[in-house]
């Protein structure tokens, strides 16, 4: 089984390698298909992983050793369990289709091959991420898929800066760098989190730690706890360090499906589940995350309801269901955020390619209101969306049904009310947000035709690359307790109390219900067309809302400007006034010295002389001198 | 009775001759007479000293000094010649071209 580790593992590295080799030259077909091909071995090696640890149990394999320092041993092992076996499945899975996929919609792109090296190179930081067996590692493979990310939001970088009215994002450069910027602030608790780990049980492995954790002092875990939630709340975008989400939509499209939605920002989801016999022990620490993710889940929902932009709505929704899946993880069930975990990478994936067909067909245009009739042109990317979009909502049969109904029933047994009426009524706003989307997108009037687009559907293979999630998104949630009898061999089991199932079949009702009422309400609204109410959109709450609470530019005057004027200070007043005055005043001293002294280079042998002469002189007085002391 | 200090006496009076020479004179070919002062007034010292110790090692130094003040004025006074085909004169006030 070691080698199909190794396969798994590599075959991604190697794939980007390869692209990297023609990164300076012009579009080359071999790039994509290789690397594509070598994401599909390493997908085929996670499946047959996936298949041995079901059936025989986990694999842990030790590459090499590390660093060995004295007492700290650390060595490169791998742990695939079946946390790991199903997070390898999922991400190389979106991974391939993303890959295929990319070969069409980057086909005109001038930086084609530098695109699958940079994709190819996140999916082997993600591997590292997920399959580490210790926090270093994960904190590695953390970094790396940290700056592939920044790699690919910023991939067209020669993009000016606009202002914020014009394009939220500003540019792709400038939202490369805050996606960057704030992981880095969140990362820092997380390497905190892991100084104190070692620090007090002097090992990194998971076994090492997960077993100390019963004997360690209560408050201790709890700080750990929280310095680890910190980076899990900058990887997967949790107030107050979502903003850069959504302004990583810059990003080309596929990179927003993989990264921004299905596979990097679950990170942080997945260290909490990790790290769940920690966070199991820290139940105060646990109930804030469910609650802060039910925060997020209802917040992020809220400006989704009036975006305009096609990806900023999915990005928003991303950043919805990460609170869906961080608040389930608080209430202790783990495996129920997994699944969810699992069932949102694919229908979201397939949401962000539909997305990418539409903006193809529309010239890189991403204002719904712009758009509208777009069925007729594009029937395939409509009943991928409208299918991505129904399993969003969670409608039965559907995946999403099965894990947010899940999650719901949760917060119910976990009598949260509170959380579970607010996760409730998001619910429905999902719903709306996802059909008013795909309305003003695909139905009523054809509000394109007088702007000069002439939308047309992406090529077959396109098509056939996205048909694997959309087979997912429908039927995923059917293997829910196959799913739940393979993860419980690792992952805590939760059961419902009595009370509960006493209810299931009410709060499925009354979920479905909220659901349905979501998308007839925005099947009223827009489905006929687009009406818009000046009275409405010059409202308060509609103006806070699409100004995403104004919470960007509060960052922007709070922390940057103040940092910039900052650090705008110290260049002037002590980088300038102290340090190069002291730098340069040594070089002015020498060099005035040393045009003074020029004096004495007359170039006539005779005054040489005379100067050779009277410093012998002095040296002969010197020793006479010394010779007379003794 | 002559002593050493008289001859170091001596050696010294020729080294500040040559040293006076050596600083004030202006014609290249003085100066290279004045060195030879200082040379030989070393060479007085070596021998003198020498003696006074019955060591030969002085002696031979002296040798050696007269060996190689031959030389340097062999290759010395060629260059002379040259330069003075070259430029007509040899007072080093006229040869400050390395001025700085």
């Amino acid at each position: 089984m070691e080698k199909y580790v190794y396969i798994a593992l590599f075959a991604p590295l190697v794939g980007s390698l390869f692209a990297a080799l023609f990164s300076q030259r012009p579009k080359a077909l071999i790039t994509g298909v290789v690397t594509s091909t070598l994401l599909f071995v390493s997908f085929v090696a996670s499946v047959i992983l996936l298949n041995h640890v079901s059936q025989v149990g986990a694999v842990h394999v030790t590459m090499m050793d590390w660093i060995q320092a004295g007492d700290m041993s650390i060595p490169f092992g791998f742990n695939i369990d079946q946390v790991t076996a199903v997070m390898m499945t999922v991400v190389t899975l979106v991974s391939t289709v993303v890959h295929v996929y990319s070969n069409g919609y980057m086909d005109h792109d001038k930086g084609f091959n530098r695109f699958f090296s940079y994709l190819s190179a996140f999916v082997f930081s993600m591997m590292v991420l997920v399959m580490s067996d210790n926090f270093l590692g994960l904190f590695i493979g953390w970094e790396g898929v940290g700056v592939c990310s920044w790699l690919l939001i910023g991939f067209w970088y020669h993009k000016a800066d606009v202002t914020r009215d014009v394009n939220p994002s500003i540019s792709p450069s400038w939202a490369a760098n805050e996606a960057f910027i704030m992981n880095r602030v969140a990362d820092l608790g997380m390497l905190v989190g892991i100084f104190l780990i070692y620090w007090n049980i002097g090992s990194l492995q998971y076994a090492d730690v997960f077993a100390a954790v019963p004997s360690m002092d209560h408050g201790m875990l709890v700080t750990i706890g929280i310095f680890l939630f910190i980076g899990a709340m900058g990887k997967s975008a949790q107030f107050p360090l979502h903003t850069w989400l959504a302004d990583a939509m810059e990003g080309p499209t596929p990179v927003s499906a993989l990264i921004h939605a299905a596979t990097m920002v679950t990170a942080g989801v997945y260290l909490v589940i990790r790290a769940n016999p920690l966070y199991s022990a820290i139940p105060e620490v646990s109930y804030f995350i469910a609650v802060l993710g039910t925060f997020v889940a209802i917040f992020a929902a809220s400006m989704a309801l009036v975006n305009r932009d096609l990806k900023r709505i999915i990005a928003y929704s991303t950043l919805s269901q990460l609170g869906y899946m961080f608040a389930a993880a608080g209430l202790g069930a783990y495996w129920v955020a997994l699944f969810h975990l699992a069932a949102h990478a694919f229908f979201k994936a397939l949401l962000f390619l539909g997305a990418g067909n539409v903006m193809h067909a529309m010239d890189d245009e991403l204002d719904i209101f712009k758009m509208g009739g777009l069925k007729k042109a594009m029937r395939w990317t409509y009943l991928y969306m409208g299918l991505a979009s129904l399993a969003l909502a969670g409608i039965w049969p559907l995946a999403g049904f099965f894990s947010k109904d899940t999650i719901l029933e949760v917060a119910f047994n976990e009598h949260t009310y509170g959380i579970w009426l607010i996760l409730w009524f998001t619910a429905g706003l999902t719903a709306f947000y996802s059909f008013r989307q795909v309305f003003l997108t695909f139905t009523g009037d054809e509000r394109y035709k007088p702007l000069g687009f002439h939308p047309h559907e992406v090529p077959k293979y396109v098509l056939w690359a996205m048909s694997p999630l959309a087979l997912l998104a429908v039927i995923f949630g059917w293997y829910k307790d196959e799913f739940v009898a393979f993860i419980t061999h690792f992952l805590p089991t939760y059961e419902m109390s009595e009370h509960t199932e006493h209810f299931v079949v009410i709060l499925t009702v009354v979920t479905t219900a909220i659901a349905l009422s979501g998308i007839v309400f925005a099947w009223f609204r827009y489905s006929k067309g687009l009406k818009r109410s000046a009275k409405v959109e010059q409202s308060l709450p509609y103006r806070i809302l699409s100004n995403q609470y104004y919470i960007p530019i509060l960052y922007e005057n709070v922390f940057s400007k103040p940092y910039a004027a900052l650090s705008h200070a110290f260049w002037e007043e002590i980088d300038q006034q102290v340090v190069d005055a002291t730098v340069d005043g040594i070089a002015t001293a020498i060099k005035d010295g040393g045009d003074s002294s020029r004096k004495i280079q007359t170039g006539n042998l005779s005054d040489y002389l005379k100067l050779m002469s009277g410093g012998a002189l002095v040296l002969v007085a010197l020793v006479l001198f010394a010779a007379m002391q003794n | 009775m002559i002593t050493m200090n008289h001859y170091l006496i001596l050696s010294g009076i020729l080294f500040a001759i040559g040293l006076v020479g050596v600083v004030r004179r202006k014609n290249l070919l003085m100066l290279f007479f004045a060195t030879e002062i200082m040379l030989n007034a070393a060479n007085i010292a070596f021998a003198a000293v020498s003696s006074y110790y019955h060591d030969l090692t002085g002696q031979m130094f002296a040798f050696f000094i007269i060996a190689v003040a031959a030389s340097e004025v062999a290759v010395g006074l060629g260059l002379l010649i040259l330069l003075y085909k070259k430029y007509g004169t040899i007072n080093i006030d006229d040869f400050t071209i390395m001025k700085g």
